[in-house]
């Protein structure tokens, strides 16, 4: 079970902050967990931002990283703080 | 020293700490940043800040190497609070030493611009209208591209 966290406004899209998923089989890199993620959320594209990160295991990753189902993965929306 | 947390920062207390440990320094800047009363949205109560520990962390502490390998610094402070934060309170303080006093203010600004557009946080912003989540604004993107060539972190 991979361990998903949505952070910033992407939780008001998932209706939640974390959650534990069964990856589908065919979701192999980040790139291919960011579409599916939008199709299920309804997304309208959100997920496919460039400016949304993806960091799996804390380290921020590119679309083509590998992604398994033990990781903990991480949306990210653009940071900021101060 | 960095700290992240929940806690409420008090500016006066930690500057005092920070001076015992640069006992030796010419200059000292320090820098408070509290929650704005008032927003294009309306009167502010409060704002929730999230981040993602370790990567907050690690983050910010890779920002003071940089800024320890770009000026020649005696010392450096972070506080940044998470939570809910009401307006007035204080969410960040930094505080930088040094020899002479252009070191100091330049790092504590450069950290600053790394708080304000790269640090990993997430702000909500509650006002009279309704709660909405702020992302950086573009001046605080120009404001961080001035140090560019001083950043080994993304």
């Amino acid at each position: 079970m991979a361990k998903m966290l949505y952070f910033g406004r992407l939780s008001d899209l998932t209706g939640f902050v974390e959650e534990t998923l069964d990856l589908p089989d065919h979701i192999q890199t980040a790139g291919d967990l960011r579409h599916w993620l939008d199709l299920r959320f309804e997304g309208d594209g959100t997920l496919l931002e460039p400016t949304v990160r993806i960091a799996i295991n804390s380290e921020l990753c590119f679309d083509s990283s590998a992604i398994s189902d033990t990781d903990e993965i991480a949306l990210l929306p653009p940071v900021g703080g101060g | 020293m960095l700290t992240v947390s929940d806690a409420p920062i008090d500016a006066a207390e930690l500057l005092e700490t920070f001076e015992t440990t640069v006992a030796s320094a010419g200059a000292i800047v320090t820098f408070s940043g509290n929650v704005r009363g008032q927003s294009d949205a309306g009167r502010v109560h409060a704002l929730n800040l999230q981040d993602y520990s370790p990567m907050t962390q690690t983050g910010i502490a890779a920002a003071m190497d940089d800024a320890n390998r770009n000026w020649p610094l005696l010392g450096l402070s972070v506080a940044h609070r998470t939570g809910r934060i009401l307006a007035g309170e204080t969410i960040v303080f930094v505080a930088a030493a040094s020899a002479h006093r252009r070191a100091a203010f330049e790092a504590a600004d450069f950290l600053m611009d790394y708080l304000k557009t790269k640090a990993v946080f997430w702000k909500k912003e509650e006002t009279e209208t309704g709660a909405v989540w702020i992302e950086p604004r573009a001046q605080d993107y120009e404001d961080a591209q001035r140090w560019r060539a001083k950043e080994t972190t993304e």
